[in-house]
């Protein structure tokens, strides 16, 4: 269970990281714990999966990767597992997750795709697609962006 | 445009930002070159924008949080207000127009269930929506992000 200064941890932690020599030391001293400490709790976090990455992300646009299509397939459920794992090989693919089907809407397999141009994406979807010898799947290209942010957790 | 340098020094650090006192100092070892190098580099691509966020990214499920992805058919003419009415909840963290039947999605996190069905309801009584699916993952087999650079 998360205590309390867990959760003041983690809501400090959503902040800018201090791009300075001893980031910890002036995260530690904006929360009031020690820098040992706070390290000790953040490895722990990773250990344990509560930080499932340490690192940045970029803006991909800006680095180049232009266009982003969800792509959301019908796969037999007997094979989703098979194919969900397989399709995560693309570098293309950055999330890949099962999601229930609903009534009008069969499918259960959803991939995010990044590359540089909407054709590449919908060029990398039906390659997939054919490998994994599926036939029904819908490309959802983004025509607008209305939100983007990362969560905040325990802020209120 | 990234440099050679600044491919290396992203490529490093995008999933492994160390956990230790002087985690550029790590990386600038790693790199040949000095800290100081490694952080002023970091804050001018901070600032240029190509940065969006460093530190870690927790696990909203392992926090107790629930998350859901949810698709709405939305009327055109209305599409600017329920879109910016959907942006005040501060447990969206995306919400993206997409062509297609079901025209807006968007990601929702909440501290409970509960919480997470009080806002599907107030968001399906929208005028302008005409139809709502909550997609909750059931399986997660990829969740980046690492962009090969």
């Amino acid at each position: 269970m998360l205590d309390h200064l867990d959760k003041a941890i983690i809501a400090a932690m959503q902040d800018d990281f201090p791009l300075v020599s001893e980031p910890y030391k002036e995260l530690a001293e904006q929360i009031g714990v020690s820098e040992e400490e706070l390290l000790t709790r953040l490895r722990r976090y990773r250990r344990c999966g509560h930080i499932r990455k340490m690192g940045l992300v970029l803006r991909h646009r800006k680095v180049g990767y232009r266009a982003n299509a969800l792509c959301a397939l019908a796969v037999p459920e007997e094979q989703v597992d098979a194919v969900g794992k397989k399709m995560t090989e693309c570098t293309a693919v950055t999330h890949c997750y099962t999601r229930l089907p609903q009534p009008e809407w069969n499918y259960n397999l959803y991939i995010m795709l990044h590359s540089s141009t909407r054709e590449k994406c919908r060029q990398i979807a039906e390659q997939l697609a054919e490998d994994s010898g599926i036939v029904d799947y819908v490309m959802l290209f983004s025509v607008h962006e209305w939100k983007k942010t990362s969560m905040r957790y325990f802020t209120d | 445009m990234l440099t050679d340098f600044d491919r290396k020094l992203l490529n490093l650090i995008q999933t492994d930002l160390p956990l230790e006192k002087r985690p550029f100092l790590v990386i600038a070892e790693k790199l040949g070159t000095d800290e100081n190098a490694v952080i002023e580099r970091l804050r001018f691509l901070k600032e240029q924008g190509l940065i969006r966020r460093i530190g870690p990214f927790f696990d909203s499920g392992r926090l107790g949080y629930v998350s859901t992805l949810v698709a709405l058919r939305v009327k055109a003419e209305r599409m600017a207000e329920v879109a910016q009415t959907i942006n005040g909840y501060t447990g969206v963290t995306h919400n993206y127009e997409r062509e297609g039947k079901f025209n807006l999605w968007f990601a929702l996190i909440s501290p409970s269930l509960p919480a997470q069905t009080k806002i599907l309801a107030e968001i399906e009584q929208l005028a302008g929506v005409e139809q709502l699916m909550s997609l909750p993952a059931t399986r997660k087999y990829k969740v980046s992000v690492q962009f090969a650079l």
